[in-house]
Protein backbone atom coordinates (compact mmCIF):
# COMPACT_ATOMS: atom_id res chain seq x y z
CA UNK A 1 0.00 0.00 0.00
CA UNK A 2 2.80 2.14 0.61
CA UNK A 3 4.01 1.91 -2.95
CA UNK A 4 0.90 3.37 -3.97
CA UNK A 5 2.52 7.03 -2.32
CA UNK A 6 5.62 6.68 -3.87
CA UNK A 7 4.59 5.39 -7.20
CA UNK A 8 3.15 8.10 -10.13
CA UNK A 9 0.34 7.15 -11.99
CA UNK A 10 1.23 4.55 -14.70
CA UNK A 11 1.36 6.10 -18.27
CA UNK A 12 -1.90 3.61 -19.08
CA UNK A 13 -4.25 5.57 -16.63
CA UNK A 14 -2.84 8.74 -17.12
CA UNK A 15 -4.03 8.45 -21.12
CA UNK A 16 -7.17 7.20 -19.69
CA UNK A 17 -7.57 10.47 -17.20
CA UNK A 18 -6.66 12.47 -19.91
CA UNK A 19 -9.27 11.06 -22.48
CA UNK A 20 -11.92 11.52 -20.31
CA UNK A 21 -10.89 14.92 -19.08
CA UNK A 22 -11.20 15.71 -23.03
CA UNK A 23 -14.31 14.19 -23.63
CA UNK A 24 -16.48 15.54 -20.67
CA UNK A 25 -18.53 18.73 -21.60
CA UNK A 26 -16.33 20.25 -19.23
CA UNK A 27 -13.17 18.71 -18.41
CA UNK A 28 -13.40 18.73 -14.55
CA UNK A 29 -16.68 17.16 -14.93
CA UNK A 30 -14.49 13.76 -15.06
CA UNK A 31 -13.15 13.91 -11.94
CA UNK A 32 -15.05 11.73 -10.22
CA UNK A 33 -14.78 9.36 -12.88
CA UNK A 34 -11.17 9.81 -12.81
CA UNK A 35 -10.52 9.33 -9.21
CA UNK A 36 -12.82 6.06 -9.14
CA UNK A 37 -10.42 4.63 -12.27
CA UNK A 38 -7.51 5.37 -9.87
CA UNK A 39 -9.11 3.75 -6.40
CA UNK A 40 -9.78 0.88 -9.23
CA UNK A 41 -6.01 0.40 -10.00
CA UNK A 42 -4.81 1.27 -6.47
CA UNK A 43 -7.58 0.76 -4.27
CA UNK A 44 -7.46 4.32 -2.75
CA UNK A 45 -6.44 7.79 -3.86
CA UNK A 46 -3.16 9.05 -2.23
CA UNK A 47 -2.05 12.43 -1.95
CA UNK A 48 0.56 11.93 -4.61
CA UNK A 49 -1.93 10.61 -7.21
CA UNK A 50 -4.39 13.18 -6.08
CA UNK A 51 -2.49 15.95 -7.39
CA UNK A 52 -1.71 14.31 -10.71
CA UNK A 53 -5.41 14.09 -11.41
CA UNK A 54 -5.95 17.21 -10.30
CA UNK A 55 -2.79 18.66 -12.82
CA UNK A 56 -4.24 16.30 -15.72
CA UNK A 57 -7.85 17.57 -15.79
CA UNK A 58 -7.48 21.00 -14.79
CA UNK A 59 -8.24 21.84 -11.31
CA UNK A 60 -6.12 22.66 -8.23
CA UNK A 61 -5.41 19.96 -5.88
CA UNK A 62 -7.72 21.93 -3.28
CA UNK A 63 -10.84 21.58 -5.33
CA UNK A 64 -10.54 18.37 -6.09
CA UNK A 65 -10.09 17.04 -2.77
CA UNK A 66 -12.57 18.78 -1.64
CA UNK A 67 -14.76 17.10 -4.33
CA UNK A 68 -12.47 13.38 -3.07
CA UNK A 69 -13.45 13.71 0.19
CA UNK A 70 -16.99 14.69 0.01
CA UNK A 71 -17.88 11.40 -1.54
CA UNK A 72 -18.99 8.44 0.67
CA UNK A 73 -17.33 5.63 -2.10
CA UNK A 74 -13.87 7.96 -2.57
CA UNK A 75 -11.52 6.33 0.05
CA UNK A 76 -8.59 8.79 0.37
CA UNK A 77 -6.90 5.95 2.85
CA UNK A 78 -5.57 2.71 2.25
CA UNK A 79 -8.63 -0.52 2.42
CA UNK A 80 -7.95 -3.86 2.19
CA UNK A 81 -8.57 -6.18 -0.57
CA UNK A 82 -12.27 -6.61 -0.05
CA UNK A 83 -14.48 -3.72 1.13
CA UNK A 84 -17.66 -4.84 2.88
CA UNK A 85 -20.51 -1.86 2.92
CA UNK A 86 -23.11 -3.01 5.97
CA UNK A 87 -26.31 -0.90 5.33
CA UNK A 88 -26.88 0.98 8.68
CA UNK A 89 -29.97 2.44 7.62
CA UNK A 90 -33.61 2.19 9.10
CA UNK A 91 -34.69 -0.84 7.33
CA UNK A 92 -31.83 -2.82 8.19
CA UNK A 93 -31.30 -1.32 11.53
CA UNK A 94 -35.11 -2.54 12.59
CA UNK A 95 -34.52 -6.10 10.38
CA UNK A 96 -31.27 -6.64 13.21
CA UNK A 97 -28.19 -4.81 11.21
CA UNK A 98 -26.70 -5.28 14.83
CA UNK A 99 -26.33 -8.65 14.71
CA UNK A 100 -24.61 -8.78 11.35
CA UNK A 101 -22.55 -6.12 12.77
CA UNK A 102 -21.48 -7.93 16.41
CA UNK A 103 -20.82 -10.60 14.10
CA UNK A 104 -18.54 -8.99 11.58
CA UNK A 105 -16.63 -8.09 14.19
CA UNK A 106 -16.38 -11.36 15.80
CA UNK A 107 -15.09 -13.17 13.10
CA UNK A 108 -13.03 -10.72 11.87
CA UNK A 109 -12.14 -8.36 14.47
CA UNK A 110 -12.77 -5.74 12.66
CA UNK A 111 -15.31 -2.55 13.96
CA UNK A 112 -17.22 -0.35 11.09
CA UNK A 113 -14.29 2.08 9.49
CA UNK A 114 -11.42 -0.86 10.10
CA UNK A 115 -9.61 -3.27 8.33
CA UNK A 116 -8.67 -6.44 9.07
CA UNK A 117 -4.59 -6.65 10.25
CA UNK A 118 -3.98 -9.25 6.87
CA UNK A 119 -5.51 -6.53 4.95
CA UNK A 120 -8.05 -8.58 3.19
CA UNK A 121 -11.13 -6.92 4.71
CA UNK A 122 -12.20 -3.21 5.27
CA UNK A 123 -15.68 -2.79 7.29
CA UNK A 124 -17.60 0.70 6.24
CA UNK A 125 -20.94 1.65 7.24
CA UNK A 126 -23.20 2.25 3.87
CA UNK A 127 -26.57 4.23 3.62
CA UNK A 128 -29.65 2.48 2.70
CA UNK A 129 -28.73 0.10 -0.38
CA UNK A 130 -32.06 -0.08 -2.00
CA UNK A 131 -32.01 -3.22 -1.03
CA UNK A 132 -35.04 -3.16 1.90
CA UNK A 133 -36.87 -5.57 1.14
CA UNK A 134 -34.80 -7.96 1.69
CA UNK A 135 -33.00 -6.16 5.06
CA UNK A 136 -30.59 -6.66 6.45
CA UNK A 137 -28.19 -5.90 3.38
CA UNK A 138 -24.21 -5.24 2.46
CA UNK A 139 -22.45 -5.05 -0.49
CA UNK A 140 -18.63 -6.62 -0.39
CA UNK A 141 -16.95 -4.49 -3.04
CA UNK A 142 -19.66 -4.81 -6.45
CA UNK A 143 -21.73 -7.93 -5.07
CA UNK A 144 -24.61 -7.27 -2.94
CA UNK A 145 -26.41 -9.36 -0.88
CA UNK A 146 -30.03 -9.47 1.21
CA UNK A 147 -31.33 -11.00 3.79
CA UNK A 148 -28.53 -11.43 6.15
CA UNK A 149 -28.71 -14.03 9.02
CA UNK A 150 -25.66 -15.52 10.93
CA UNK A 151 -25.81 -18.84 8.49
CA UNK A 152 -25.59 -16.88 5.45
CA UNK A 153 -23.04 -14.45 6.30
CA UNK A 154 -20.67 -16.59 7.54
CA UNK A 155 -21.16 -18.59 3.60
CA UNK A 156 -20.95 -14.89 2.51
CA UNK A 157 -17.42 -14.26 4.60
CA UNK A 158 -16.27 -17.77 3.36
CA UNK A 159 -16.17 -16.77 0.10
CA UNK A 160 -14.00 -13.82 0.17
CA UNK A 161 -11.64 -15.54 2.56
CA UNK B 1 -55.61 -4.09 -12.70
CA UNK B 2 -52.99 -2.05 -15.67
CA UNK B 3 -49.49 -1.81 -14.08
CA UNK B 4 -47.65 -0.12 -17.45
CA UNK B 5 -44.83 0.44 -15.24
CA UNK B 6 -43.80 -3.26 -14.31
CA UNK B 7 -46.00 -4.45 -17.66
CA UNK B 8 -42.78 -5.96 -19.05
CA UNK B 9 -40.44 -7.19 -15.77
CA UNK B 10 -39.96 -10.88 -16.57
CA UNK B 11 -39.88 -13.89 -14.24
CA UNK B 12 -36.23 -14.39 -14.22
CA UNK B 13 -35.41 -11.09 -13.16
CA UNK B 14 -33.46 -10.04 -16.19
CA UNK B 15 -34.26 -7.00 -18.30
CA UNK B 16 -35.21 -7.17 -21.95
CA UNK B 17 -32.88 -6.45 -24.69
CA UNK B 18 -33.62 -4.56 -27.52
CA UNK B 19 -34.99 -7.01 -29.85
CA UNK B 20 -37.23 -8.34 -26.51
CA UNK B 21 -38.23 -4.91 -25.54
CA UNK B 22 -39.63 -3.89 -29.54
CA UNK B 23 -41.19 -7.24 -29.68
CA UNK B 24 -43.27 -6.71 -26.48
CA UNK B 25 -44.04 -2.85 -27.89
CA UNK B 26 -41.19 -1.03 -26.89
CA UNK B 27 -40.03 2.14 -28.61
CA UNK B 28 -43.64 2.53 -30.45
CA UNK B 29 -44.18 5.74 -27.97
CA UNK B 30 -40.66 7.38 -29.40
CA UNK B 31 -42.00 6.79 -33.18
CA UNK B 32 -45.21 8.28 -32.27
CA UNK B 33 -43.58 11.54 -29.87
CA UNK B 34 -41.47 12.29 -32.77
CA UNK B 35 -44.51 12.88 -35.12
CA UNK B 36 -46.07 15.28 -32.65
CA UNK B 37 -45.30 18.80 -31.34
CA UNK B 38 -42.78 19.20 -28.57
CA UNK B 39 -45.15 21.47 -26.77
CA UNK B 40 -48.30 19.26 -27.29
CA UNK B 41 -45.92 16.00 -25.52
CA UNK B 42 -45.87 18.42 -22.87
CA UNK B 43 -49.40 19.46 -22.81
CA UNK B 44 -50.38 16.03 -22.56
CA UNK B 45 -48.61 15.22 -19.43
CA UNK B 46 -49.74 18.47 -17.82
CA UNK B 47 -53.44 17.05 -18.38
CA UNK B 48 -51.97 13.49 -17.34
CA UNK B 49 -52.01 15.13 -13.88
CA UNK B 50 -48.39 12.89 -13.64
CA UNK B 51 -46.63 14.40 -10.10
CA UNK B 52 -43.13 13.86 -8.99
CA UNK B 53 -42.24 10.76 -7.92
CA UNK B 54 -39.04 11.58 -6.23
CA UNK B 55 -40.68 12.72 -2.87
CA UNK B 56 -41.39 16.56 -3.98
CA UNK B 57 -44.96 16.09 -5.97
CA UNK B 58 -44.38 18.53 -8.25
CA UNK B 59 -46.53 18.77 -11.55
CA UNK B 60 -44.08 17.19 -14.26
CA UNK B 61 -45.87 19.39 -17.53
CA UNK B 62 -45.69 22.52 -15.44
CA UNK B 63 -41.95 21.64 -15.06
CA UNK B 64 -41.34 21.34 -18.43
CA UNK B 65 -43.49 24.32 -19.59
CA UNK B 66 -40.99 26.42 -17.46
CA UNK B 67 -38.33 26.13 -19.94
CA UNK B 68 -38.73 29.33 -21.78
CA UNK B 69 -39.43 28.53 -25.99
CA UNK B 70 -36.37 31.08 -26.83
CA UNK B 71 -33.66 29.27 -24.03
CA UNK B 72 -30.37 29.43 -24.50
CA UNK B 73 -29.36 25.72 -26.21
CA UNK B 74 -27.81 23.19 -24.75
CA UNK B 75 -30.96 22.62 -22.82
CA UNK B 76 -30.41 19.35 -20.42
CA UNK B 77 -32.84 16.36 -18.97
CA UNK B 78 -31.15 15.06 -16.07
CA UNK B 79 -32.60 11.93 -14.59
CA UNK B 80 -32.13 11.58 -11.09
CA UNK B 81 -31.54 8.08 -10.30
CA UNK B 82 -29.67 8.84 -7.10
CA UNK B 83 -31.95 6.95 -4.60
CA UNK B 84 -30.65 7.31 -1.58
CA UNK B 85 -33.87 8.41 0.43
CA UNK B 86 -33.56 5.46 3.82
CA UNK B 87 -36.12 2.92 2.92
CA UNK B 88 -36.77 3.48 -1.26
CA UNK B 89 -35.72 1.21 -3.51
CA UNK B 90 -38.57 1.38 -6.40
CA UNK B 91 -35.99 3.12 -8.84
CA UNK B 92 -33.93 0.44 -8.49
CA UNK B 93 -36.21 -2.37 -9.81
CA UNK B 94 -36.62 0.03 -13.19
CA UNK B 95 -33.48 0.72 -13.76
CA UNK B 96 -32.07 -3.37 -13.24
CA UNK B 97 -35.08 -4.42 -14.99
CA UNK B 98 -36.47 -2.30 -17.80
CA UNK B 99 -33.49 -0.06 -18.36
CA UNK B 100 -34.90 0.18 -22.16
CA UNK B 101 -37.97 1.92 -21.01
CA UNK B 102 -35.98 4.24 -18.97
CA UNK B 103 -33.66 5.15 -22.30
CA UNK B 104 -37.17 5.38 -24.46
CA UNK B 105 -38.51 7.45 -21.42
CA UNK B 106 -35.54 9.93 -21.42
CA UNK B 107 -35.90 10.36 -25.50
CA UNK B 108 -39.08 11.18 -25.59
CA UNK B 109 -38.53 13.65 -22.32
CA UNK B 110 -35.94 15.24 -23.88
CA UNK B 111 -37.82 16.00 -27.42
CA UNK B 112 -41.09 17.12 -25.37
CA UNK B 113 -37.97 19.77 -23.90
CA UNK B 114 -36.01 20.07 -26.93
CA UNK B 115 -32.98 18.97 -24.82
CA UNK B 116 -29.56 18.10 -26.76
CA UNK B 117 -28.18 15.97 -23.80
CA UNK B 118 -29.24 13.75 -21.02
CA UNK B 119 -27.56 12.85 -18.05
CA UNK B 120 -28.55 9.94 -16.17
CA UNK B 121 -26.83 10.21 -12.55
CA UNK B 122 -27.21 6.91 -10.92
CA UNK B 123 -25.65 6.09 -7.37
CA UNK B 124 -22.80 3.94 -7.84
CA UNK B 125 -24.08 1.33 -5.34
CA UNK B 126 -26.45 0.45 -8.15
CA UNK B 127 -24.03 -1.72 -10.11
CA UNK B 128 -26.32 -3.67 -11.81
CA UNK B 129 -28.42 -0.71 -12.93
CA UNK B 130 -25.58 1.08 -14.50
CA UNK B 131 -24.57 -2.24 -16.60
CA UNK B 132 -27.73 -2.33 -17.52
CA UNK B 133 -28.49 0.85 -18.62
CA UNK B 134 -24.79 0.94 -20.10
CA UNK B 135 -26.03 -2.08 -22.35
CA UNK B 136 -29.65 -0.56 -22.99
CA UNK B 137 -28.18 2.41 -24.33
CA UNK B 138 -25.44 0.69 -26.65
CA UNK B 139 -28.31 -0.81 -28.18
CA UNK B 140 -30.50 2.38 -28.73
CA UNK B 141 -27.74 4.04 -30.20
CA UNK B 142 -26.80 0.86 -32.85
CA UNK B 143 -30.62 1.49 -33.40
CA UNK B 144 -30.58 4.93 -34.31
CA UNK B 145 -33.07 6.12 -31.16
CA UNK B 146 -29.99 8.08 -29.82
CA UNK B 147 -27.56 10.30 -31.56
CA UNK B 148 -27.84 12.45 -34.34
CA UNK B 149 -31.38 12.44 -36.93
CA UNK B 150 -33.33 10.00 -34.84
CA UNK B 151 -35.26 8.26 -37.06
CA UNK B 152 -35.44 10.94 -39.44
CA UNK B 153 -36.63 13.37 -37.46
CA UNK B 154 -34.00 15.91 -37.51
CA UNK B 155 -33.61 15.65 -33.73
CA UNK B 156 -30.29 14.86 -32.44
CA UNK B 157 -29.77 13.73 -28.58
CA UNK B 158 -26.83 12.91 -26.70
CA UNK B 159 -27.22 10.47 -23.15
CA UNK B 160 -24.41 9.98 -20.35
CA UNK B 161 -24.58 7.64 -17.70
CA UNK B 162 -23.20 9.43 -14.59
CA UNK B 163 -22.51 7.32 -11.62
CA UNK B 164 -22.06 9.33 -8.40
CA UNK B 165 -19.09 9.06 -5.94
CA UNK B 166 -21.77 8.83 -3.01
CA UNK B 167 -23.90 11.45 -0.72
CA UNK B 168 -27.60 11.93 -0.06
CA UNK B 169 -27.68 15.27 -0.68
CA UNK B 170 -26.46 14.49 -4.64
CA UNK B 171 -30.20 13.78 -4.83
CA UNK B 172 -30.89 17.32 -3.89
CA UNK B 173 -32.06 18.52 -7.22
CA UNK B 174 -29.59 21.34 -7.89
CA UNK B 175 -26.54 19.91 -5.74
CA UNK B 176 -26.57 16.74 -8.14
CA UNK B 177 -26.35 19.49 -11.41
CA UNK B 178 -23.45 20.54 -9.22
CA UNK B 179 -22.32 17.60 -8.88
CA UNK B 180 -22.40 16.80 -12.83
CA UNK B 181 -20.23 19.68 -13.24
CA UNK B 182 -17.36 18.15 -11.10
CA UNK B 183 -17.67 20.45 -8.19
CA UNK B 184 -17.90 20.00 -4.68
CA UNK B 185 -22.11 19.07 -4.23
CA UNK B 186 -23.81 21.50 -2.65
CA UNK B 187 -27.04 23.06 -3.37
CA UNK B 188 -27.53 25.65 -4.90
CA UNK B 189 -29.58 29.06 -3.86
CA UNK B 190 -33.09 29.58 -5.55
CA UNK B 191 -33.96 31.82 -8.23
CA UNK B 192 -32.77 31.13 -10.41
CA UNK B 193 -34.90 28.12 -11.25
CA UNK B 194 -33.13 25.56 -12.80
CA UNK B 195 -35.43 25.70 -15.89
CA UNK B 196 -33.42 28.71 -16.80
CA UNK B 197 -30.16 28.42 -15.37
CA UNK B 198 -29.15 24.87 -14.87
CA UNK B 199 -26.16 22.41 -15.56
CA UNK B 200 -23.27 24.71 -16.85
CA UNK B 201 -25.85 28.06 -16.70
CA UNK B 202 -28.25 26.34 -19.16
CA UNK B 203 -32.05 25.32 -18.63
CA UNK B 204 -32.49 21.85 -17.30
CA UNK B 205 -35.11 19.82 -15.71
CA UNK B 206 -34.27 17.28 -13.15
CA UNK B 207 -37.16 14.30 -12.76
CA UNK B 208 -37.01 11.39 -10.72
CA UNK B 209 -36.37 7.68 -12.94
CA UNK B 210 -40.35 6.58 -11.93
CA UNK B 211 -41.92 10.14 -12.93
CA UNK B 212 -40.21 9.88 -16.93
CA UNK B 213 -40.96 6.40 -16.98
CA UNK B 214 -45.08 7.11 -16.67
CA UNK B 215 -44.04 9.77 -20.06
CA UNK B 216 -43.91 6.72 -22.90
CA UNK B 217 -46.88 5.40 -21.61
CA UNK B 218 -48.86 8.83 -21.64
CA UNK B 219 -48.06 9.62 -24.65
CA UNK B 220 -49.00 6.22 -26.54
CA UNK B 221 -52.27 5.94 -24.24
CA UNK B 222 -53.40 9.25 -23.83
CA UNK B 223 -53.77 11.56 -20.26
CA UNK B 224 -57.30 10.33 -20.02
CA UNK B 225 -56.38 6.90 -20.19
CA UNK B 226 -53.70 7.97 -17.14
CA UNK B 227 -56.01 9.53 -15.06
CA UNK B 228 -58.35 6.65 -15.35
CA UNK B 229 -55.21 4.57 -13.45
CA UNK B 230 -55.14 5.71 -10.34
CA UNK B 231 -58.45 6.43 -7.44
CA UNK B 232 -57.37 9.84 -6.79
CA UNK B 233 -57.27 13.15 -8.58
CA UNK B 234 -53.93 12.54 -9.78
CA UNK B 235 -52.45 10.28 -12.41
CA UNK B 236 -51.26 6.81 -12.70
CA UNK B 237 -50.36 4.20 -10.98
CA UNK B 238 -47.48 3.80 -8.33
CA UNK B 239 -44.93 1.85 -7.37
CA UNK B 240 -45.26 1.35 -3.80
CA UNK B 241 -43.12 -0.09 -1.28
CA UNK B 242 -43.37 -2.31 1.51
CA UNK B 243 -40.95 -3.10 3.99
CA UNK B 244 -39.74 -4.14 7.73
CA UNK B 245 -41.13 -7.21 9.57
CA UNK B 246 -44.14 -7.63 7.07
CA UNK B 247 -44.65 -10.67 4.98
CA UNK B 248 -44.40 -9.81 1.94
CA UNK B 249 -41.95 -6.82 1.63
CA UNK B 250 -41.33 -5.85 -1.69
CA UNK B 251 -42.77 -3.56 -4.78
CA UNK B 252 -46.18 -3.34 -5.48
CA UNK B 253 -47.18 -1.27 -8.87
CA UNK B 254 -50.82 0.10 -7.80
CA UNK B 255 -53.18 2.91 -8.50
CA UNK B 256 -52.15 5.88 -7.15
CA UNK B 257 -54.76 6.27 -3.91
CA UNK B 258 -54.86 3.02 -2.92
CA UNK B 259 -55.36 2.75 0.83
CA UNK B 260 -52.18 2.26 2.86
CA UNK B 261 -54.23 -0.87 4.68
CA UNK B 262 -54.35 -2.35 0.91
CA UNK B 263 -50.69 -2.53 0.97
CA UNK B 264 -49.94 -3.71 4.41
CA UNK B 265 -52.50 -6.24 4.60
CA UNK B 266 -53.64 -7.64 0.96
CA UNK B 267 -50.34 -6.80 -0.62
CA UNK B 268 -47.35 -7.21 2.04
CA UNK B 269 -49.53 -9.89 3.67
CA UNK B 270 -49.57 -8.15 6.84
CA UNK B 271 -47.57 -8.50 9.64
CA UNK B 272 -45.37 -11.45 10.98
CA UNK B 273 -46.80 -13.50 13.61
CA UNK B 274 -45.86 -12.34 16.54
CA UNK B 275 -45.43 -8.52 15.63
CA UNK B 276 -47.90 -5.75 15.01
CA UNK B 277 -47.55 -2.80 13.30
CA UNK B 278 -47.20 0.25 15.71
CA UNK B 279 -46.50 2.83 13.14
CA UNK B 280 -44.92 3.58 10.00
CA UNK B 281 -42.69 5.69 7.70
CA UNK B 282 -45.00 5.87 4.40
CA UNK B 283 -42.66 7.79 1.93
CA UNK B 284 -38.78 7.16 3.35
CA UNK B 285 -36.76 8.69 6.12
CA UNK B 286 -38.01 12.19 5.14
CA UNK B 287 -41.19 11.27 5.95
CA UNK B 288 -43.25 11.65 9.19
CA UNK B 289 -45.01 8.65 11.07
CA UNK B 290 -48.71 7.85 10.82
CA UNK B 291 -49.82 5.88 13.26
CA UNK B 292 -52.51 2.85 13.10
CA UNK B 293 -55.65 4.82 13.48
CA UNK B 294 -54.29 6.51 9.85
CA UNK B 295 -54.11 3.47 8.34
CA UNK B 296 -57.08 3.91 6.03
CA UNK B 297 -55.63 6.77 4.58
CA UNK B 298 -55.58 6.70 0.66
CA UNK B 299 -51.71 6.72 -0.40
CA UNK B 300 -51.81 9.94 -2.40
CA UNK B 301 -50.40 13.39 -2.48
CA UNK B 302 -53.16 15.07 -1.18
CA UNK B 303 -54.56 12.93 1.09
CA UNK B 304 -51.01 11.67 3.14
CA UNK B 305 -50.87 15.43 4.20
CA UNK B 306 -54.59 15.57 5.93
CA UNK B 307 -52.77 12.97 8.17
CA UNK B 308 -49.91 14.94 8.79
CA UNK B 309 -47.60 13.38 6.79
CA UNK B 310 -46.53 12.98 3.01
CA UNK B 311 -46.07 10.31 0.09
CA UNK B 312 -42.52 11.11 -0.31
CA UNK B 313 -41.30 8.19 -2.71
CA UNK B 314 -44.07 6.05 -1.11
CA UNK B 315 -41.77 3.21 -0.10
CA UNK B 316 -43.62 2.16 3.43
CA UNK B 317 -41.29 0.85 6.35
CA UNK B 318 -43.58 -0.69 9.45
CA UNK B 319 -42.26 0.17 13.30
CA UNK B 320 -43.22 -3.21 14.77
CA UNK B 321 -43.63 -3.45 18.42
CA UNK B 322 -40.75 -5.17 19.09
CA UNK B 323 -38.31 -2.10 18.32
CA UNK B 324 -37.84 1.09 20.06
CA UNK B 325 -39.34 4.52 18.38
CA UNK B 326 -36.43 6.46 20.00
CA UNK B 327 -34.09 3.57 18.65
CA UNK B 328 -35.36 3.96 15.64
CA UNK B 329 -35.09 8.08 15.52
CA UNK B 330 -32.01 8.20 16.76
CA UNK B 331 -30.83 5.73 13.65
CA UNK B 332 -32.57 8.55 11.45
CA UNK B 333 -31.20 11.43 12.39
CA UNK B 334 -27.50 9.79 12.21
CA UNK B 335 -28.60 9.34 9.01
CA UNK B 336 -29.22 12.96 8.72
CA UNK B 337 -26.82 14.18 10.53
CA UNK B 338 -24.09 12.54 8.79
CA UNK B 339 -25.12 13.21 5.03
CA UNK B 340 -25.96 17.15 5.96
CA UNK B 341 -23.48 18.59 3.85
CA UNK B 342 -22.42 20.90 6.24
CA UNK B 343 -23.04 24.20 4.04
CA UNK B 344 -25.59 25.68 6.89
CA UNK B 345 -25.42 26.25 10.38
CA UNK B 346 -28.39 24.65 11.98
CA UNK B 347 -28.37 21.97 9.77
CA UNK B 348 -24.68 21.35 10.54
CA UNK B 349 -24.72 21.63 13.96
CA UNK B 350 -28.15 20.46 14.91
CA UNK B 351 -28.50 17.46 13.37
CA UNK B 352 -25.71 16.20 15.41
CA UNK B 353 -26.61 17.51 18.37
CA UNK B 354 -29.97 16.18 17.96
CA UNK B 355 -28.29 12.74 17.36
CA UNK B 356 -26.31 12.86 20.33
CA UNK B 357 -29.25 13.87 22.61
CA UNK B 358 -31.55 10.94 21.22
CA UNK B 359 -28.61 8.76 21.80
CA UNK B 360 -28.52 9.78 25.42
CA UNK B 361 -32.03 9.30 25.96
CA UNK B 362 -31.93 5.72 24.48
CA UNK B 363 -28.94 5.03 26.90
CA UNK B 364 -31.17 6.19 30.03
CA UNK B 365 -28.89 9.18 30.39
CA UNK B 366 -31.69 11.64 28.97
CA UNK B 367 -32.86 14.51 30.98
CA UNK B 368 -36.31 15.76 31.13
CA UNK B 369 -35.22 18.71 29.59
CA UNK B 370 -34.08 16.89 26.66
CA UNK B 371 -37.39 16.27 25.04
CA UNK B 372 -37.50 20.22 25.13
CA UNK B 373 -34.62 20.80 23.17
CA UNK B 374 -35.36 18.19 20.72
CA UNK B 375 -38.92 20.10 20.44
CA UNK B 376 -36.59 23.35 19.61
CA UNK B 377 -35.03 21.90 16.97
CA UNK B 378 -37.66 21.06 15.30
CA UNK B 379 -38.93 24.09 14.71
CA UNK B 380 -35.68 25.97 13.97
CA UNK B 381 -34.42 23.06 11.23
CA UNK B 382 -38.03 23.48 9.70
CA UNK B 383 -38.72 24.88 6.56
CA UNK B 384 -37.40 28.31 5.49
CA UNK B 385 -34.39 28.03 8.27
CA UNK B 386 -31.76 26.33 6.24
CA UNK B 387 -30.51 26.42 2.60
CA UNK B 388 -32.16 23.27 1.54
CA UNK B 389 -34.89 20.84 2.13
CA UNK B 390 -32.73 18.00 3.84
CA UNK B 391 -32.63 19.35 7.64
CA UNK B 392 -36.76 20.31 7.06
CA UNK B 393 -36.69 16.52 5.81
CA UNK B 394 -34.74 15.23 8.71
CA UNK B 395 -37.56 16.74 10.96
CA UNK B 396 -40.29 15.32 9.72
CA UNK B 397 -39.79 12.24 11.82
CA UNK B 398 -38.37 13.74 14.79
CA UNK B 399 -41.00 16.01 15.15
CA UNK B 400 -43.87 13.63 14.59
CA UNK B 401 -41.84 11.32 16.93
CA UNK B 402 -42.02 13.57 19.83
CA UNK B 403 -45.83 13.90 19.13
CA UNK B 404 -46.61 10.28 19.07
CA UNK B 405 -44.06 8.87 21.21
CA UNK B 406 -44.13 11.10 23.58
CA UNK B 407 -45.05 8.53 26.31
CA UNK B 408 -42.00 6.20 25.43
CA UNK B 409 -39.95 9.38 25.38
CA UNK B 410 -40.74 10.46 28.83
CA UNK B 411 -40.34 6.98 30.26
CA UNK B 412 -36.98 6.33 29.03
CA UNK B 413 -35.43 9.44 31.01
CA UNK B 414 -38.00 8.72 34.26
CA UNK B 415 -37.01 5.39 34.13
CA UNK B 416 -33.25 6.12 32.96
CA UNK B 417 -33.36 2.82 30.52
CA UNK B 418 -34.80 1.45 27.49
CA UNK B 419 -37.52 -0.94 27.79
CA UNK B 420 -37.02 -2.42 24.33
CA UNK B 421 -33.09 -2.82 25.34
CA UNK B 422 -33.04 -6.50 25.41
CA UNK B 423 -34.28 -6.32 21.65
CA UNK B 424 -30.96 -4.01 20.80
CA UNK B 425 -27.81 -4.81 19.53
CA UNK B 426 -28.58 -8.44 17.81
CA UNK B 427 -30.09 -10.13 15.14
CA UNK B 428 -33.97 -9.22 15.74
C1 LIG C 1 -31.79 15.91 0.48
C2 LIG C 1 -32.62 15.55 -0.71
C3 LIG C 1 -32.42 14.33 -1.35
C4 LIG C 1 -33.17 13.99 -2.47
N1 LIG C 1 -32.92 12.79 -3.08
C5 LIG C 1 -33.63 12.47 -4.19
C6 LIG C 1 -33.38 11.23 -4.87
O1 LIG C 1 -32.51 10.44 -4.48
N2 LIG C 1 -34.10 10.96 -5.99
C7 LIG C 1 -35.04 11.83 -6.48
O2 LIG C 1 -35.65 11.56 -7.50
N3 LIG C 1 -35.31 12.98 -5.85
C8 LIG C 1 -34.62 13.33 -4.73
N4 LIG C 1 -34.87 14.53 -4.11
C9 LIG C 1 -35.87 15.43 -4.73
C10 LIG C 1 -35.21 16.24 -5.84
O3 LIG C 1 -34.67 17.43 -5.28
C11 LIG C 1 -36.20 16.68 -6.92
O4 LIG C 1 -37.31 17.24 -6.32
C12 LIG C 1 -36.67 15.53 -7.80
O5 LIG C 1 -35.60 14.82 -8.35
C13 LIG C 1 -37.52 16.09 -8.91
O6 LIG C 1 -38.03 15.06 -9.72
P1 LIG C 1 -39.59 14.75 -9.80
O7 LIG C 1 -40.30 16.07 -9.95
O8 LIG C 1 -39.71 13.89 -11.00
O9 LIG C 1 -39.96 14.07 -8.54
C14 LIG C 1 -34.15 14.89 -2.97
C15 LIG C 1 -34.37 16.08 -2.30
C16 LIG C 1 -33.63 16.42 -1.18
C17 LIG C 1 -33.88 17.73 -0.51
S1 LIG D 1 -29.85 22.12 5.06
FE1 LIG D 1 -28.11 20.76 5.49
S2 LIG D 1 -27.82 19.64 3.57
FE2 LIG D 1 -29.07 21.47 3.07
S3 LIG D 1 -27.60 23.06 2.50
FE3 LIG D 1 -27.91 23.27 4.72
S4 LIG D 1 -26.24 22.03 5.60
FE4 LIG D 1 -26.44 21.40 3.47
S1 LIG E 1 -32.34 0.34 4.88
FE1 LIG E 1 -30.78 -1.13 4.48
S2 LIG E 1 -31.08 -1.49 2.37
FE2 LIG E 1 -32.56 0.05 2.76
Amino acid sequence: MLTAEAEPLDAALRAQIADLAQHAEFSRAACTDALKLVQKRYGYVSDRHLDEVAALIGMTPAELDGVATFYNLIFRRPVGRHVILLCDSNVCWVMGEAGARAQIRERLGILPGETTADGRFTLLPIVCLGHCDHAPAMMVDDDQYGDLNPERLEAILDRYA
Amino acid sequence: MEKPLTAMLQPDGQPLDMAGYERAGGYQALRKALTMQPEAITAEVKRSKLRGRGGGGFSTGRKWEAVPHDAPRPRYLVVNADEMEPGSFKDRLLLEQTPHQMIESVIISAFAIQAEIAYIFVRAEYVRSLSALARALAEAQARGYVGADILGSGFALTIHVHASGGRYICGESSALLTALEGRRPLPRSRPPRSAQSGLWGKPSVVNNVETLCCVPHIVERGADWFLGLSRCADGGTKLFGMSGRVKRPGLYELPLGTPLIEILEEHAAGMQDGYQCRAVLPGGASTAFVMREDFYVAMDYDAVKTVGSGLGTGNVMALDDRRCPIGLLRNLEHFFAQESCGWCTPCRDGLPWVERILAAIEAGEGEPEDIETLARHVDFLGPDFTFCDLAPGAMQPLGSGLKYFRAEFEQHVNEKRCPWHESAGGWA
